[in-house]
């Protein structure tokens, strides 16, 4: 895939939006200084407060951006120089505007302080690569079984490491054997038709990795008389706003846009089980690329929810069906550490992944306080932030050994899962804590006797 | 009672003053200059920061625009350092529709000023935020400049070339000699306002360059300098809306300045004439007017969070005509002014007023000798001021010595133009991030130690003056009782060095200055020690265990109510908040206003408390 167009004044033809103007809110109270759990870990990133509000004040607004299509106006010396590394080991994870007393665009001023650097410095391959989830996908897709071979054999990642600087431990999904639409296409016959419909945003991980988390999701909407809509649909894009490559992503996000608009003005909401995908279309995509005035985006994030958001609305509604299950034949207590990932805290709907899985008969909800996981999409991918993204993970890791410790007296019990909204965050979820992690989704799957927690498959299906 | 004997005394240590004493040390005369406060404490520290490239002054005051091209254009070799090259917009937005643009573009073609007009929409896309109803935009060599910078570095030149300089030192009166006839100027009487000594200082010649106090300095001689004192409010707001330069393309008015200075844009100015120079109070009307004015220039701007407010009285001077021929004038226009004089023979509101510099030579003027003044004029042509200056005085000493301030450069040109970048470029590449005393303005320890020990400081405001201490978003909420620890640390520190390599023109660079205290580096040619030293250099009183302003109690509370002073004009909004914060920290966490009983004040003390319009302001 060829690069985009370079990258080009989008953002800088507009005034200020409420990222830009967010600077002006911070009075350096230091509180997103003690939360960051990047800045704890390591001294490359010096923090929000720092790379944020205040470098921002050194950052010539306009530069480089823009530059004179016929390169006829070249900046002065020393404009448009980009004066700042560090603000690339900001891993994006929020916890920064969580806890802002002012309400200050932290990590969106970081993101487009990295766009930036992307646009004066260009792009490393590796970065370039690791923002094209859906490239990776379907070219994996094509031929799942090799790919997972080839990416996954010893020396293939070791090799990664070397030439693109992909860190050789970090966790790496595998391709499935099918992807979500083609087991969908291959399944039509058996799903449900209905007047009541939802649209379904599966985002690239259920698309060629993980396609059993959409499985669950369908089965759950089917269960409670919806039927379930799945358009053509791209990359959310953000795994490109997250590299700084925010032309490419604008490309994405309005072809989402477009793809969705018929749906959106027929008034289905759109609901996505990847935290981050649906936090994109809400919010990042529209601040980060200034499209707060477009429209469709307006139309396309109003209609949006987290799965569960949507899911909590029902039961509120009581048109949750009431027929869930033990997960373990009520045998014990089902001990389920659960760690509510940055993403969806960003949405700002509490934890409704939370509210609902404590609905399950017998189950025992342990929720971690750990501020992030670490890995922040692809952050803890990357040779250089790898052992960053574990050191910030480690909060977690111990939450989740200490629940299944079973020295521990208090423990009560074995622990066969963590649960976990966000994709990769469950990737380095297990990876850092030796536990498999199930999406909540497929918790509540398994509760309505749909799904079989343990193969990843929808039960009286295939 | 100390004396010392000097050819030339120069009394002010702003701009011209330096500049003044710079040229004159150059030129081989033994110079001293005196200034009752810290350098630039008066009007050349309180401006908006803008180098003019004249464009201003082309319909109105052409001589003024005259020297400042020919001054902009030698300043950005003399100064570079101290200069952003950022360019200048003169823009007709929507309700200055009138014939003023195209008599505005003839005549700096006539006066040699370069004006390319471009497209509105290539102005809106380099300045996004600009008026967007712009129909015309002219493109000028305006720029920012750093003033602190700039007097320091010209006055590290002038030590370089031999000059001393007193700062905190204040001239309490002026001996004349002689009777009817030759009546001259031979001596000073100089109060030392850290310690209290008399100090008395016999002089050939007396250039008086204290700018809005050069009446009360000539009234010290018995002679009547009538000054036009324009007071200016300016507003800062917390980031830089432009980066570029931007006026109003139309006759100059109150509010049509946005100038883009280090972090933030200043919007200026009001013009009031007042009679008092010191006590400026920042009236409501005037900063409302500020920001209506400044939301022509960018929409939003009063939307915009304001840091902090200030004042500043230009030193105009309207010669009265009967004795205008006096005048001396370096850059002749005399048609011009000559008609402006006569349609307005009583002395015209400051709005009016010529920018022009003007020399007094008393002797001529007055029938005293050994006295000259020098007022008038603009920052951006306080080094022509000096040459004019001079050169009356060797007329007057009877001496014939070249001016060389035009082609020589102050230390620390070779850094080239500063940007706005500069100080996070460094501190990145130089991991100096947890150095950081001011974290707005990225301070490190290093330049504040430096500053402390090098330049005589008496207040912390001192060192904002050096090293934009506290002059960002949270106004020394942060760093006031940072600054203050680490002076107490070197006022007790027997083994702390004074940091003798440390060099003036690095004053504000996070990177050399740290270069600088280490070994001998690439850093460039040392720069020379200062030719004359008359005596070893007392310990800045800051820091000096024996001087009592260097109580950290007097030294926080002179520090903490000089940037509420800035504050209390513009407390709404997200400034408030911060002050709140502020105010959390210092009055009730710390306690600042119940500090141990102390009645020591500092020579700045009372000048913090002053000047509020605003009643029960005072923080302590």
């Amino acid at each position: 895939m060829s690069q985009d167009s370079p990258p080009v004044a989008v953002m800088q033809s507009v005034p200020p939006n409420s990222v830009g103007i967010s600077l002006n809110a911070c009075i350096k109270c230091n509180i997103c200084v003690s939360y960051c759990p990047v800045s704890e870990v390591t001294d490359s990133f010096p923090g929000p407060k720092y790379a944020a509000p205040q470098s921002e004040r050194f950052r010539e607004f306009g530069y480089p951006y823009f530059q004179d299509a016929a390169g006829s106006n070249p900046p002065a010396p020393g404009r448009g120089r980009v004066p700042d590394a560090s603000v690339d080991y900001c891993s994006g994870c929020r916890v920064c505007n969580e806890v802002c007393p002012t309400g200050v665009r932290i990590a969106e001023i970081n993101a487009r302080a990295r766009a930036r650097i992307v646009a004066a410095e260009g792009l490393s391959l590796r970065n370039r690569l690791l923002g094209r989830s859906d490239l990776l996908g379907r070219v994996g897709s094509v031929a799942p079984a090799l790919a997972n071979a080839l990416l996954h054999h010893p020396l293939s990642r070791r090799l990664a490491a070397v030439l693109f600087g992909v860190a050789e431990k970090a966790p790496l999904p595998r391709w499935h054997n099918e992807t979500f639409s083609r087991w969908l296409k291959r399944t039509r016959s058996r799903r449900l038709r209905s007047e009541r419909k939802v649209v379904y945003f599966h985002g690239c991980a259920t698309q060629h990795y993980e396609p059993f988390v959409g499985m669950a999701a369908v089965l759950v909407l089917e269960h409670l008389g919806y039927e379930v809509v799945v358009p053509p649909q791209s990359c959310c894009g953000l795994p490109l706003l997250s590299n700084g490559e925010f032309s490419a992503a604008e490309t994405y996000h309005r072809r989402n846009v477009a793809q969705f608009a018929d749906y959106v003005q027929a008034g289905y909401p759109i609901l996505g089980a990847s935290t981050s995908c649906t936090l994109t279309l809400k919010e990042e995509a529209p601040e980060l690329l200034d499209l707060e005035g477009d429209e469709g985006t307006q139309a396309l994030k109003r209609n949006t929810w987290d799965i569960f958001e949507w899911l909590r609305e029902r039961e509120n509604q009581g048109q949750l069906p009431a027929d869930l299950g033990s997960l373990n034949n009520g045998q014990e207590p089902f001990i389920l550490p659960y760690h509510a990932p940055c993403q969806l805290r960003a949405h700002r709907i509490g934890k409704p992944a939370l509210d609902l899985l404590a609905l399950i008969p017998g189950i025992d909800l342990r929720e971690s306080h750990a501020r992030c996981c670490g890995i922040a999409g692809t952050y803890g991918l990357k040779s250089e932030k790898y052992q960053i993204a574990m050191d910030v993970g480690a909060e977690l890791f111990d939450f989740a050994a200490a629940q299944a410790d079973t020295s521990d007296p208090a423990v009560q019990g074995a622990v066969s899962f963590t649960a976990c909204d966000s994709e990769t965050c469950r990737w380095q979820l297990e990876h850092g804590a030796g536990l498999p992690s199930r999406h909540p989704i497929e918790l509540l799957a398994a509760s309505y006797g749909l799904y079989d927690l343990q193969a990843r498959q929808p039960l009286n299906e295939n | 009672m100390k004396r010392i004997q000097t050819e030339i005394l120069v009394i002010g240590g702003g701009a011209t003053g330096t500049g003044v004493a710079w040229d004159a040390a150059l030129r081989g005369f033994q110079t001293v200059l005196v200034e009752k406060r810290d350098l630039t404490h008066g009007t050349t520290g309180r401006y908006h920061g803008l180098l003019h490239s004249g464009a201003r002054y082309v319909l109105k005051d052409a001589d003024s625009a005259v020297e400042c091209i020919r001054e902009n254009r030698i300043l950005r070799r003399t100064h570079a350092h101290c200069i952003e090259d950022t360019g200048g917009f003169f823009i007709v937005t929507p309700e200055d529709e009138d014939d003023y643009p195209d008599r505005f573009a003839a005549a700096c073609r006539r006066l040699d000023i370069p004006c390319d007009e471009i497209p509105a929409s290539t102005a809106l896309r380099r300045e996004p935020l600009l008026n967007p109803g712009v129909s015309r935009v002219f493109e000028l060599p305006d720029a920012a400049a750093d003033s602190f910078l700039a007097a320091h570095a010209t006055a590290q030149a002038a030590r370089q070339a031999g000059a001393l300089l007193l700062p905190y030192h204040e001239l309490t009166g002026l001996h004349l000699s002689g009777g009817d006839g030759n009546r001259a100027v031979s001596a000073a009487a100089v109060l030392d306002t850290v310690t209290g000594e008399e100090l008395r200082i016999d002089a050939d010649l007396v250039i008086n360059a204290a700018g809005a106090w050069c009446g009360q300095v000539a009234a010290l001689a018995g002679v009547e300098v009538n000054m036009i004192l324009g007071k200016g409010v300016m507003l800062a707001t917390n980031a830089r809306l432009t980066n570029t330069v931007i006026n109003r393309c139309k006759m100059p008015g109150d509010g049509d300045i946005l100038v883009p200075i280090h972090t933030v844009s200043v919007i200026g100015t009001t013009d009031q004439q007042v009679s008092d120079p010191e006590n400026l109070s920042i009236e409501q009307w005037e900063i409302d007017l500020m920001l209506t004015e400044g939301d022509k220039l960018v929409p939003g701007l009063s939307r915009s969070r304001i840091l902090r407010a200030w004042a500043g009285v230009r030193p105009l001077y309207h010669e009265p005509p009967s004795s205008h021929e006096s005048i001396h004038r370096p850059a002749p226009h005399p048609d011009r002014r000559a008609s402006r004089l006569e349609a307005k023979p009583a002395s015209p509101a400051s709005r009016d007023a010529t920018r022009a510099l003007a020399l007094l030579d008393h002797r001529q003027r007055d029938g005293l000798s050994g006295f000259i003044t020098i007022t008038g004029g603009k920052w951006t042509t306080f080094r022509l001021m000096a040459e004019s200056a001079v050169d009356a005085a060797c007329a007057q000493l009877g001496v014939s010595r070249p001016c060389h301030t035009a082609e020589t450069p102050v230390p620390g040109v070779e850094q080239g133009h500063y940007w706005l970048g500069h100080r996070l470029d460094e501190v990145e590449s130089e991991n100096r991030q947890s150095e950081l005393i001011c974290e707005c303005e990225l301070v490190t320890r290093s330049m504040l130690e430096g500053a402390a020990q090098r330049n005589p400081t008496v207040t912390l405001d001192d060192l904002r003056r050096d090293v934009r201490l506290g002059m960002g978003p949270c106004q020394g909420g942060f760093c006031t009782y940072r600054a203050v620890g680490v002076l107490h640390q070197l006022r007790s520190d027997e083994t702390a060095t004074d940091a003798a390599d440390w060099k003036v023109a690095h004053m504000q660079s996070p990177a050399h200055h740290h270069r600088d205290g280490g070994p001998p580096a690439d850093g460039g040619p040392a720069e020379p020690a200062p030719a004359a030293q008359p005596e070893p250099r007392r310990p800045s009183p800051a820091i000096d265990p024996a001087a009592a302003v260097s109580q950290p109690n007097l030294l926080l509370r002179d520090f903490l109510q000089e940037r509420w002073k800035g504050v209390v004009p513009i407390l709404w909004g997200d400034q408030l908040r911060q002050e709140r914060l502020d105010e959390l920290i210092y009055l009730s966490i710390l306690n600042a206003d119940h500090l141990p009983a102390d009645e020591r004040q500092s020579p700045l003390s009372e000048f913090y408390r002053s000047g509020f319009s605003y009643p029960g302001s005072r923080l302590t």
